[in-house]
């Protein structure tokens, strides 16, 4: 039974490790900022949760094990990676980084300049 | 609400010390007896029944994890498509969100969910400028943002 479920939660952290890999993909073939932080900020997020969720239930289960710490981890990447990707395009954006050229809309750029006609 | 936590903890440590064990699972069960009491009394407190609020906060982790679920498989598409097809662009949302941390909590969740990252907050709180990979879908997005979201923040923030 312990073989089954090692198997089962090594099948995790592989499928956690894949979605690493293409995350990594597509930082490298997103055309800017914006949309290159949805693939770091998004997918890694699941990615390293399911390492680490593999590896919580592989020494919970099979070695008897309960690391409360790898939770912790868990929940500490939940909240900051968001976090992270928000405050990258943002500082992007304030310091004036170019949208690509695919960018069809942007609401952000009238808002922007009614807060400086205002001043 | 933590008036009805506290007197749970009593009903679970009186029944602990009937039962005559320090035992943790003595103290489960105890504390899903007092549960069981506190609901059938629940017309003589002033607030509403505390585990509803936690069967919101679940309700809110699960559709959570599923939409986050969805985002990634989203995302893969885009990505692992031979030629990229996006339309990238900025759109704003309007909350109706009062409290700082229910605009963080609603924000951290559209940014883990499909093809939307959010960008600036105006200075009013008001408005979100959301950055989405593909824009033509806005009028989904927005409709999923209020109608799930929002709509379980506000359930468990009431």
């Amino acid at each position: 039974m312990n073989e089954i479920y090692s198997y089962l939660f090594i099948g995790i952290v592989v499928i956690g490790s894949c979605l690493a890999v293409i995350s990594a993909l597509g930082i490298l073939r997103l055309p800017d900022v914006y949309t290159r932080s949805h693939a770091a900020s998004k997918t890694s997020t699941l990615a390293v949760s399911f390492v680490l969720i593999g590896t919580f239930l592989y020494f919970w289960v099979v070695k008897g094990h309960f690391n409360s710490r790898i939770l912790l981890a868990v929940i500490f990447i939940f909240m900051t990676a968001p976090v992270a990707g928000h405050l990258i395009s943002r500082a992007a954006y304030n310091t004036g980084v170019k949208l690509s050229k695919m960018t069809v809309r942007d609401d952000m750029k009238k808002a922007k300049q009614a807060a400086e006609n205002k001043e | 609400m933590s008036y009805q936590i506290i007197l749970n903890m009593i009903l679970a440590l009186t029944w602990m010390f009937l039962s005559t064990s320090a035992t943790g699972s003595s103290f489960v069960i105890g504390y899903l007896l007092g549960a069981i009491i506190l609901y059938l009394f629940r017309r003589f407190f002033d607030t509403p029944f505390y585990l509803r609020k936690v069967v919101s906060v679940v309700k809110l982790i699960l559709i959570f994890s599923r939409e986050l679920i969805i985002a990634n498989l989203d995302v893969f598409k885009t990505i692992l498509r031979p030629k990229l097809e996006l339309t990238p662009g900025i759109f704003t949302y309007e909350t109706s969100l009062k409290k700082d941390w229910e605009i963080t909590l609603l924000s951290i969740m559209i940014t883990l969910t499909p093809g939307t990252l959010v960008m600036d907050i105006s200075p009013d709180n008001k408005t979100l400028y959301i950055h989405a990979l593909n824009i033509r879908e806005i009028n989904e997005m927005i409709d999923g943002i209020r109608n799930s979201f929002e709509q379980v923040i506000k359930e468990v923030s009431e």
